[in-house]
């Protein structure tokens, strides 16, 4: 399955469709909880990575929480 | 070393006070440790002592800098009222790798303290900081 992760060309070993919760394993994607994820340019719930599913030629771009405090 | 123009560093001190009592928050591009592009972020806790970029401003700014042939090279925050060193949430939501963490304190607002480091695994160290100003 071939798909666009981050702007660049990537292949994943799944036949048909792979859940996003599956991806980030797939691709190794440490402290996951802590990543948000865009889908062909929707923003994805948390809650919904089980079931969101990749598919051939799909855009999948995710990045980190960028977030701090003072205290 | 991050180098930062003199002009993106005024105007990231400016996005610090005119937010001031909050936080602020925004990212910095360029390449090379050289800083080119400056994009002030929403920070959606809209606290004095926290901040969180919102994600949808965040993959905006990531496709640009990327269409731009930038990379991200520093994420700022302020800190309104402590100084410009990195808080155990600072340190503990430093997700993004490769990248410096500028903090500027506003504990003296009249004179604002910018900082950088890199945080990695908990670890801090310090980044040196070298403002360019234009020649003439």
């Amino acid at each position: 399955m071939n798909l666009t992760v981050n702007g660049k060309p990537a292949s994943i070993a799944a036949d048909d469709a792979i859940s996003v919760s599956n991806l980030l394993e797939t691709l190794q994607v440490a402290q996951r909880e802590y990543v948000t994820v865009e889908l062909n340019g929707d923003i994805l719930d948390r809650d919904g990575f089980d079931a969101a599913t990749v598919r051939d030629g799909d855009t999948v771009e995710f990045l980190y929480f960028m977030g701090g405090g003072s205290l | 070393m991050l180098e930062i123009p003199e002009k993106i560093r005024e105007a990231v001190v400016a996005h610090a006070q005119s937010g001031f009592p909050l936080e602020v928050c925004g990212i910095l591009g360029g390449n090379d440790g050289t800083v080119a592009s400056h994009y002030p972020m929403t920070n959606t806790d809209a606290s004095n002592e926290h901040f969180m970029m919102e994600p949808k401003e965040q993959f905006a700014v990531v496709k640009a800098l990327r269409a731009g042939g930038e990379q991200m090279l520093a994420i700022y925050h302020s800190h309104p009222e402590s100084p410009a060193r990195p808080s155990p949430e600072d340190i503990r939501l430093a997700l993004t790798p490769n990248v410096c963490h500028l903090i500027v304190s506003l504990s003296d607002r009249d004179n604002p303290v910018a900082k950088a480091f890199r945080i990695s695994d908990g670890a801090v160290e310090p980044v040196e900081l070298k403002f360019l100003h234009p020649t003439i």
